[in-house]
């Protein structure tokens, strides 16, 4: 039955790959993945959902590129942006880098694991997984958040492992304290599995764990989320590294875009209201969601 | 009161000096990459692009040791590929960099997780998970 499957798989690709690839240059190639990057990136930073979750589909969807290749060349664009926007953060002095590094032992771990399980689960399934991915990204960017941080330091493991601190604010230094640091260390590492078997920083999954399971305050949380996404995708990108998932052809266009375009939208997000673009990008995801879902069950990814 | 205040400052200057790692790294590697993309360009841009079916032998540029032949030879894709290893190892530095700061600020705590999320990271490294 696999095989059968398998065989059936195959064949699609080579016929959607005839039609399509059959007059692309690289130089065309190229092009076409540089500037759909750089939208990704600056829609991605001004949303808040990463690049990488725009970029996959634009690839497989849009340019018939095997999903695989897409994940590596996807898993460096967040390491690019990440780093580089952590860069700006960690120098306010609102990342717990402690929080950071705790939860990263979980990360790295998971991630390794969801990136070694990859190449053994059948494409069609991985497309299946990231459209659901993408709907719950959706849904948490459209909904309203609330702070439930508090500085009620009763936690022992919080204690213990340091992580309660503070974050500067317009009023001066704010203190807040962190809570069930298992069921959080719990959720990321689902979220690294996630990170690791997609190419995504799975921000949505790391927001669930450190908002509304750990209660750290939304300024901390993005950031420290953001700065341990680096470490997580390193992790994850050197297997696919070895296994040969990294296509420099892929990659570079990819890379350079949405650093770009996060780098541009970044820049922007400080001085524009965001509330509209993410409803209408929330239905493009949505729409983007159901087409991977739907060439991930018929076969075609 | 005194030691708090001095550990303040400690963190912040750790602070900068971290940002600064992740900035430096991420503008060298993008850089690399980007003249190794002009390279490939150069010298590939008419071929056809065949990306249907991942094929894990198909970049060739999928070590260390490929790489730094390949860099030998100038080639464009083994530039991007060295430029790409470089940025994956911007956040394993950041964290080498950490345990550095967590060891003169005497946490020991920190300095063995940290440690752990190292080790984790250069298990894989090892090339011993890929199969």
């Amino acid at each position: 039955m696999y095989a059968n499957l398998t065989m059936i798989f195959k064949f699609y690709c080579v016929r959607t790959g005839d039609s399509i690839f059959a007059a692309m240059s690289v130089l065309l190639f190229t092009v076409i993945v540089l500037v759909g990057a750089f939208l990704a990136g600056f829609v991605g930073s001004l949303t808040g959902l990463g690049g990488g979750v725009i970029i996959i589909p634009l690839l497989t969807l849009g340019l018939g590129v095997d999903i695989h290749y897409a994940i590596g060349a996807s898993i460096i664009s967040v390491i690019a942006t990440s780093s580089g926007s952590a860069a700006a953060y960690v120098k306010e002095g609102i990342t717990n880098i402690r929080i950071g590094m705790f939860l990263e032992v979980a990360t790295t771990i998971s991630a390794i694991i969801g990136a070694i399980v990859t190449v053994y689960i059948n494409p069609g399934y991985i497309a299946v997984i990231f459209g659901l991915i993408l709907l719950f990204s959706a849904a948490m960017m459209v909904r309203k958040k609330i702070d439930r941080s508090d500085n009620d330091t009763s936690g022992k493991l919080a204690v213990f492992f340091k992580l309660n601190g503070t974050y500067p604010t317009a009023h001066g230094a704010k203190d807040y304290a962190v809570h069930n640091v298992v069921g959080g260390f719990v959720m990321m590492f689902v979220a690294g599995i996630i990170s690791g078997l997609l190419g995504i920083g799975s921000g949505a999954l790391k927001v669930i764990a450190m908002d509304n399971i750990m209660r750290i305050p939304f300024k901390v949380s993005t950031t420290t989320s953001n700065f341990m996404m680096g470490v997580t995708a390193a992790a994850s990108a050197v297997v696919y590294f070895h296994r040969g998932q990294i296509d420099p052809g892929i990659a570079m266009p990819v890379a350079v875009g949405v650093l770009l375009g996060a780098t541009i939208g970044s820049k922007i997000l400080v001085r524009t209201q965001t509330d509209k673009l993410k409803v209408v990008f929330a239905i493009v995801v949505t729409f983007l969601a159901i087409q991977m879902i739907y060439n991930g069950l018929s076969g075609k990814l | 009161m005194s030691k708090e205040i001095r550990n303040f400052f400690a963190d912040k200057d750790i602070q900068v000096i971290l940002g600064t790692l992740l900035r430096v790294g991420v503008i060298t590697s993008m850089s690399v990459v980007l003249v190794g993309g002009l390279i490939y360009l150069f010298s590939n841009h008419a071929n056809a692009v065949d990306y249907v079916k991942f094929d894990s032998g198909k970049s060739g540029f999928s070590s260390i040791s490929a790489i730094f032949e390949g860099l030998k030879a100038l080639d464009g894709a083994a530039i991007i590929q060295f430029g790409t290893l470089l940025l994956i190892f911007t956040p394993i530095a950041r964290v080498v960099f950490s345990i550095f700061s967590f060891l003169i600020e005497r946490d020991y705590l920190y300095v063995l997780i940290g440690l752990i999320v190292l080790s984790i990271i250069l298990y894989s490294l090892s090339d011993k998970l890929v199969g």
